[in-house]
């Protein structure tokens, strides 16, 4: 983004579009904290207010999908532009994603809010703490178009998976410890879930964002940690990762 | 005689091997065979540089866009490929430039030939200000490619249909050229350019005084007739370089700074001059 | 004038008072200036009608001239021939005794010498080659009479047509009052009548205004531009196709350019001298002759032509010869093909009006001895003759009162000649310009 266009007004409207991005990250960013935030407090409160703040985040992406298309249908955007252009498309859509599931985090908080709290919580917090990390890194990446940062942030989401795998066993083990827990712990898988999801989004961002400086897709194979789907549903040992 | 007997069976050979050669060659595009080659091309007008050690393949059956802002030397390349520069007086040209391997400014290349082999379209739609028919007949008659009548009613009508003119204007050949508008005009250019069976296609800016729909009509022609010709074309709208041409030279201040694959300039260009140029950040 | 920085700071300068005085002040000016333009038009166009009007006025009566009606015998023995004479004999039978018997005829109570010599003044003294002519054309008309008529003197002419005053002092006419008496009565009996001069048209000239006409001087002037149109048109036209296509541009071509500028500049008189120098003492072709003329006028208008054939080159679009070369065509066939048919109108606008200035040219044509006085019909360029404005200089100068009606008839006919000329050209110009 070296020297500004020629028209000012085209640089004008590819700054709002980032804006927007930036923003709309910045809410999903405070919305998993929150949603966690809740989970660990048993925050009703602040649990539904996040629900609600999901709406902000879709009338964003909304912005900039017409901002997206405004562009596109008036400028004619080649190259980096272009580049930029549908990796916000990409990139609002990821959020938005996120921004579900960070609510899905909340709405389940209140569900388990009857049952005792399980220090499991604790464990979630931390992965957690991660993927908000990885949320914030990306987008700082996306400002500051930084594909190392980026990368970066596209290797930690093997850190995400590894806490999910581990929280999915401990789970399993709790709720074949007492069957009244699988309601809550069922609960807390899908918290889990959603968290880990967050982090393959946020690496789903880091590769656009590498996309739109490099203009070539992400050819290197992502290392993957996730490797629950391979688990036998009787809860015998890892499957050998291929 | 002799020549012009074997004008005329290359034009009635072309017309059949056609075909074959546009399904095979414009729909693969895995090492396309170069029809002219320019290699270290320096221009100068009196002192003035124009070009300075230019290199560009044309691929047979694809369209090559050379694109650059005003006095980048883009055009003055393009008048090279079939000589015009020679009009000019103070205009020298060195390097090589090859026409299916022969150098066209070698001494066995006559500049006349070399133009009825390279054929041209200007930016002004310039029909000779005589009738349809005249027009079109008018380079077939002069390189005694048609004699008879009748041969040159048909060498007239296939290259107005190739044109995509014919079913326009057929009911007034004997019309002047000049009473068409100004896309029939450049589309009635173009059939006279193809009317002498060229093997490439120089097309300078043919669109710059065209309405969108016109020139929508002669970027579709245009994307046709590749399938027959090889085709440069200068122009300004970088969006019409990336509508019809296969490959784009980007020219600024003499040089050319990138030659690639169209949709790699226009998705991911390498040189940042380029990109600048393209995504409108220039000066 | 303080109020002006702050309604142009409000951005509502133009609805102030200044500026509308301003404005009002700006169409006086155009107003001005329109009324400046129409004056001068209408003192250039005024002068103009005053000079065509004059000449009219003046020329007019050189169209018609007056006749008047003989009866004249035929007899042989006045003639001095035969009852059926050869056309050796009435070659030179005596015309002159004949036209005298018939005057005094005519008259039979004047005897006097005296007022017989004065009788014969009204009447040509050409009027005896009419009755030539007459017997020539048939010698069948020996030994009868007949009414012939003949052309009046020059005397006579001006005064039936009113050129000269009758209410003058006796002493101050060319007539006396006798003559005026016989005029008169050959006026009441209709011996006397006024018509078309075709003579003026066919006539070469003649000391005797009367049957002066301008028929030598068209035809040596035809003469004349037949040579130089021939020589100018294709020599101007291939110089301007070499200079303007072919001419490699350098030193050389921009001073040959720089020369013909000049050349056409130069004061045709000095073009006189040239032709005198070159044709008449260097090669020795006749004096007087059209081919002299046309050669030097050639050398006048050469320049002319080039740069007028030039220009018509010039405004041929560039597009159209990139357009034949695109097709493959030869410098020769660009040319030839495509420029010159599209340059051919202002060709040939740029050539009539070279044609039309030669038409008119007189100073060079002094120079080279055709300004004698010749009574033939120049049947060739070789042949002595005189041109029309060369005419015109040299009845000006004649002191005979009947001469003046023919310089202004003369003048007339050279501009018609002109206006024909350069509406030719400007028709060539509408018809076959085309536009891009």
């Amino acid at each position: 983004m070296a020297a500004e266009h020629t028209v000012k007004a085209y640089d004008e409207e590819l700054d709002r579009m980032n804006n927007a991005i930036l923003e709309m990250g910045g809410i999903v960013e405070q919305q998993l904290a929150a949603s966690i935030a809740a989970l660990v407090r048993r925050d009703d409160e602040l649990a539904s207010r996040v629900i609600t703040e999901d709406r902000r985040v879709d009338a964003l992406e909304a912005e900039i999908d017409h901002l997206a298309v405004r562009i596109l249908a008036l400028r004619q955007p080649v190259a980096v532009d272009l580049r930029v252009i549908t990796a916000s498309l990409k990139v609002a859509s990821d959020l938005e994603r996120m921004g579900d599931y960070a609510a899905n985090v909340a709405k389940r908080s209140i569900a388990i809010q009857e049952i005792d709290p399980i220090r499991l919580t604790h464990a979630i917090s931390r992965m957690a703490g991660v993927a908000q990390g990885m949320i914030k890194d990306v987008l700082d990446s996306f400002r500051d178009r930084d594909v190392d940062r980026a990368m970066a942030v596209w290797r930690r989401d093997e850190d995400v998976d590894e806490s999910y795998n581990s929280l999915f066993r401990e789970l399993l083990t709790y709720m074949m410890e007492d069957p009244r827990r699988i309601t809550p712990c069922a609960h807390l898988l899908f918290i889990a879930k959603n968290i880990e999801r967050i982090g393959d989004h946020a690496t789903n961002i880091a590769e656009t964002v590498s996309y739109v400086v490099t203009g070539t897709p992400v050819e290197e194979e992502r290392p993957k940690g996730d490797v629950t789907s391979f688990h036998q549903a009787d809860g015998e040992t890892e499957a050998p990762a291929s | 005689m002799t020549e012009d007997s074997d004008a005329m069976v290359s034009l009635t050979m072309e017309d059949d091997a056609a075909p074959a050669a546009a399904g095979s060659a414009a729909d693969t595009d895995a090492a396309p065979r170069m029809r002219m080659r320019a290699r270290d091309v320096n221009v100068f007008y009196a002192d003035k540089q124009a070009l300075f050690d230019v290199d560009i393949d044309l691929a047979l059956n694809k369209v090559t866009a050379l694109i650059g802002p005003s006095g980048c030397g883009k055009s003055t390349f393009l008048r090279c490929l079939n000589r015009m520069n020679d009009i000019i007086d103070i205009c020298r040209v060195t390097g090589s430039i090859t026409l299916d391997d022969r150098d066209i400014y070698g001494r066995d290349i006559d500049v006349v030939q070399l133009r009825a082999r390279v054929g041209m379209v200007f930016q002004k739609p310039n029909p000779f200000p005589k009738s349809i028919y005249e027009n079109v007949a008018y380079g077939p008659r002069i390189h005694g490619l048609a004699r008879k009548g009748r041969e040159l009613d048909e060498v007239v009508e296939q290259s107005l249909r190739r044109a995509g003119l014919f079913d326009e204007v057929s009911d007034r050949l004997q019309q002047p050229g000049t009473s068409l508008s100004g896309g029939q005009q450049q589309r009635l250019c173009i059939a006279r350019a193809i009317a002498i069976s060229p093997e490439v296609i120089l097309m300078d800016e043919p669109c710059s005084a065209l309405d969108p729909i016109a020139t929508a009509k002669v970027e579709e022609l245009i994307d046709e007739l590749r399938q027959h010709y090889t085709i440069a074309i200068v122009t300004h709208n970088m969006q019409q370089a990336a509508r019809v041409s296969q490959f784009t030279a980007f020219f600024h201040l003499g040089e050319l700074v990138e030659f690639e694959a169209t949709e790699q300039i226009f998705t991911n260009p390498h040189d940042q001059r380029t990109q600048d140029y393209i995504t409108g950040r220039f000066g | 004038m303080t109020d002006i920085a702050e309604p142009r700071l409000a951005g509502a300068w133009q609805d102030a008072d200044w500026t509308k005085r301003r404005l009002r002040r700006r169409y006086r000016a155009e107003r001005r200036f329109k009324a400046y333009g129409l004056v001068a038009v209408f003192v250039a166009l005024g002068f103009l009608a005053l000079l065509i009007g004059s000449v009219i006025v003046e020329g007019y009566p050189a169209f018609v001239r007056t006749s008047v009606a003989l009866e004249v015998d035929f007899d042989p023995k006045v003639l001095g021939v035969g009852e059926a004479p050869t056309a050796e004999e009435l070659q030179r039978a005596d015309y002159g005794k004949l036209l005298r018997e018939a005057v005094f005829a005519a008259f039979p109570e004047v005897t006097s010498r005296k007022e017989r010599r004065k009788l014969l003044k009204l009447v040509s003294t050409a009027a005896r080659f009419e009755l030539r002519e007459l017997l020539v054309d048939d010698p069948s008309i020996v030994g009868t009479t007949r009414r012939v008529w003949l052309t009046a003197s020059s005397d006579v002419d001006m005064l039936n047509k009113g050129s000269a005053p009758r209410d003058v002092p006796e002493d101050e006419r060319r007539l006396d009052d006798q003559q005026l008496g016989w005029i008169d009565t050959l006026h009441a009996a209709g011996f006397v009548e006024t018509g078309f001069n075709g003579a003026f048209f066919t006539n070469a000239d003649s000391r005797e205004p009367e049957i002066a006409g301008i028929g030598g001087a068209i035809a040596g002037s035809f003469y004349m531009l037949l040579v130089t149109l021939v020589l100018t048109f294709p020599i101007g036209v291939t110089a301007a196709i070499y200079l303007e296509e072919f001419a490699p541009k350098n030193r050389v071509t921009d001073m040959i350019e720089v020369n013909i500028n000049n050349l056409a500049a130069v004061p045709s008189i000095v073009f006189g001298l040239l032709g005198l120098a070159v044709f008449i003492n260097l090669f020795h072709l006749p004096r007087s002759a059209p081919i002299v003329g046309g050669l030097t006028l050639t050398l006048m208008t050469l320049p002319t032509i080039i740069i007028a054939a030039r220009s018509a080159l010039k405004a041929v679009p560039p597009s159209i010869r990139e357009g034949a070369y695109g097709v493959g065509a030869s410098p020769i066939q660009m040319v030839f093909h495509h420029v010159l048919p599209l340059a051919t109108p202002g060709i040939l606008t740029g050539t009539i009006i070279g044609m039309a200035r030669a038409l008119g040219e007189t100073a060079p044509l002094l120079m080279i001895g055709m300004v004698a006085f010749i009574v033939d019909i120049p049947g060739s360029p070789f042949d002595p003759a005189t041109a029309l404005p060369v005419q015109i200089f040299l009845w000006a100068d004649s002191p005979e009162r009947g001469f003046v009606e023919k310089v202004s008839a003369a003048i007339l006919v050279l501009l018609a000649f002109l206006i024909a000329m350069n509406a030719v050209a400007i028709y060539l110009r509408r018809r076959f310009e085309v536009r891009f």
